[in-house]
């Protein structure tokens, strides 16, 4: 009991961890495309949280910044990776991702 | 400045976050998906306030809640068919899927449960009232050139999603 | 009982925000005060906004319901509360319910560090402009949901326009903001801040107001950002999204009653927040005229009589008005009520004489002149200009203010440059 109201980084890690296995199954089980986009946001969102965890229990502020420069990139992956989705909707009319299967023999 | 209610406060963040990418994952309408990534995002940048982290926190909530989910509710707004509501939301193989997700969450606890006793103890650090101004500074002295080179990601994503997204090209 | 005064006493003479002292108590009560001080602010800008447009259309406004239409804001909150509640037939329930909250909450969420004085607001975060910045940029979702939950055209195009105008203007808002933050670092130890007492303070230091500051450049600055503000609350000339001869009414169409008031409120309340930015960034926050030039101890007294000569004058006109109400014995209430109304006012104006009283709440009233001023300011651009075409309104924010914004960020830490290492270094 008491190293449960006790916050520690172990707590902030084992939140990051679950949030990691909400998006991997999110990313693993749903066929539609926005969803699995959004997962990828969960997944990239724990990491960032582990590492802003990291950076408080040494106390420099290297993982901050790393975490800014994930969220730049996680921008920049939503905007193509949507960019891609219209593309493809627009050719094909669904979301669906068991319907990506043009090179399927 | 004083920390006030911290279990309580990372209980109810926690579970904010949790409750959110539950929901996010099994939802039928992606629009509702989206609404709750939107309220673990501003939870998450909650638990960034509690970190000490202050300005991450105001990047998460400018550019992942006030920009990156516009984009996807925009694109929602476009792709979104009362026929993908109406189909089947969870694809064949989900069983091996989520086989999958318990046996990476065993991984966690194990190196975790293995790992604990590397963590020093939890020491208060000195709390910072200019955590801005030595962010910046590292930012445009040590990580100068990552810097840039994000700014030339930025321009290179930019350019490809407006050509992926464009009409005639 | 004493014991309680001490408390209040003991309190009052601290020099930090309720928030970073980590008191709750007292956070709790400026939360309080904030909210009812808002309030109240929207119901007066109701009833200003009828008047004085009415006024500039040479015509009378509101005058039956009080005197002079002062109880027009509260019958129209009755009648927006008894309204009924429609939602459209395949409407999202949820998406419809939940949109206008959003709005309201992030325009009010922001308040939390506009700073009233130096230890009269909320919180002091260390990243308050960015704060500010990021939180009033989460209404944009509100807006692109409200549109989209009505399921109808109006609505969605509205929406999008909206939103995407937002959605441009913030660019041009956050880069005339940054070339004012970049000011601030002009001190001894060359760290700026981005908190919003910390701006301030800084203005008081370098002794001139940022708007003034290597002029032109910090008037170009506020000029970009007080564009930027009117278009990005969506309001005249850039209300193309809800004016009702293009696009009844655009996103909050399909809303009706207490929903469409909490539209309403969120619309006011933003554009009292980007006042506030604006306020603080250029012209002094919570500082009197002349803080370091005029510092002696007549002026400081001169000055201190602001306030209370404010409500005294506001008070003269209730009653020059009370006398100059028609002889009717219909009438005769609505007298009454006119001079109470202005007996009220006298009498804050005279509490606000006593010196006591007049230390605290200078700031406040500085703060909220110059915050009235720009509500003035809002409501004569709605009533003189002509509405700009949306694709106009999009090119002046990408091909004008953007550029604008650049030249003066460039311009500015080039002079700022200049001025730290070559002239006074």
């Amino acid at each position: 009991m008491e190293s449960l109201l006790h916050i520690t980084t172990l707590h902030y890690l084992v939140l990051g961890a679950g949030l990691f296995l909400l998006g991997v199954i999110g990313v693993l089980t749903r066929r539609n495309v926005v969803i699995v986009l959004m997962s990828i946001e969960l997944i990239l969102n724990a990491v960032n949280l582990n590492l802003v965890a990291f950076s408080r229990m040494w106390g420099g502020l290297h993982g901050q910044i790393f975490a800014i420069f994930l969220i730049t990139d996680a921008a920049a992956e939503a905007a193509v990776g949507l960019g891609i989705l219209i593309a493809f909707f627009r050719n094909k009319e669904t979301v669906n991702i068991d319907e990506v299967n043009l090179l399927k023999w | 400045m004083a920390p006030v209610a911290t279990p309580f406060f990372f209980y109810l963040f926690a579970a904010i976050m949790l409750l959110g990418g539950i929901l996010v994952i099994t939802r039928k309408n992606p629009v509702h998906s989206a609404l709750a990534l939107i309220v673990t995002l501003l939870a998450q940048a909650s638990v960034y306030l509690m970190l000490y982290a202050p300005f991450v926190a105001g990047v998460q909530i400018i550019l992942y809640a006030g920009g990156i989910m516009v984009l996807f509710l925009f694109v929602i707004m476009l792709v979104s068919i009362d026929r993908s509501i109406r189909e089947r939301q969870f694809n064949s193989q989900w069983v091996v899927g989520l086989i999958a997700a318990v046996a990476l969450g065993g991984l966690f606890i194990s190196v975790y449960m293995k790992g604990m006793s590397v963590f020093p103890e939890h020491a208060l650090s000195v709390i910072e009232n200019d955590n801005t101004q030595n962010v910046a500074s590292m930012l445009y002295g040590q990580y100068m050139f990552p810097f840039e080179i994000a700014s030339l990601l930025l321009l290179v994503a930019i350019i490809g999603a407006v050509v992926m997204a464009k009409k005639r090209i | 009982m004493t014991e309680i005064i001490q408390y209040i006493q003991s309190y009052l003479g601290s020099d930090q925000t309720p928030g970073v002292a980590g008191n709750m108590f007292w956070a709790l009560v400026y939360i309080m005060l904030v909210f009812a001080g808002l309030s109240v602010a929207v119901i007066a800008m109701n009833w200003l906004e009828r008047k004085i447009l009415a006024h500039m259309q040479v015509r009378l406004g509101p005058m039956r319901v009080g005197p002079h239409g002062l109880l027009q804001p509260i019958a129209d909150a009755i009648k927006l509360l008894l309204k009924e509640d429609i939602m459209p037939a395949e409407a999202d329930g949820f998406v419809f319910w939940v949109a206008p909250f959003i709005v309201v909450l992030a325009a009010f969420t922001v308040f939390v560090v506009v700073p009233f004085g130096p230890t009269h607001a909320i919180t002091d975060m260390n990243i308050g402009i960015l704060f500010m910045l990021g939180v009033s940029s989460l209404s944009v979702l509100g807006i692109v949901m409200a549109g989209w939950a009505s399921n109808s055209h109006y609505p969605l195009i509205g929406a999008l326009r909206s939103s995407a105008q937002m959605v441009s203007y913030e660019v041009a808002m956050g880069l005339a903001v940054v070339s004012a933050v970049l000011m601030t670092s002009l001190n001894a130890e060359g760290t700026g801040t981005l908190s919003m007492i910390g701006i301030v303070q800084a203005q008081q230091a370098q002794g001139e107001w940022f708007i003034f500051k290597f002029f032109p450049l910090g008037l170009i600055a506020f000029f970009i950002f007080a564009v930027a503000m009117v278009a990005e609350t969506n309001r005249a000339p850039f209300d193309l999204a809800e004016a009702e001869s293009e696009l009844t009414a655009g996103f909050h169409t399909e809303y009706s009653g207490f929903r469409w008031s909490l539209f309403f409120l969120a619309e006011y309340s933003a554009m009292i927040a980007v006042s506030s930015i604006a306020v603080t960034l250029w012209l002094g926050g919570w500082l009197r005229p002349f803080p370091n030039l005029l510092h002696n101890a007549t002026w400081d007294l001169v000055f201190s009589l602001f306030p209370g000569v404010t409500f005294l004058l506001f008070a003269a006109m209730c009653f020059y008005n009370a006398v100059r109400m028609p002889k009717h014995p219909l009438f005769r209430i609505q007298t009454i009520g006119l001079a109470g109304f202005g007996a009220v006012l006298g009498l804050i104006g005279l509490l606000l004489f006593v010196p006591a009283v007049s230390l605290r709440v200078q700031d406040v009233f500085w703060f909220a002149a110059k915050v009235a001023g720009f509500m003035y300011l809002y409501i004569w651009y709605r009533g003189t200009f002509p509405r700009y075409r949306f694709d106009q309104l999009m090119q002046m924010g990408w091909k004008v203010l953007l550029p604008m914004g650049l030249g003066v960020l460039i311009l500015t830490a080039s002079v700022a440059l200049l001025q730290q290492r070559i002239w006074h270094p």
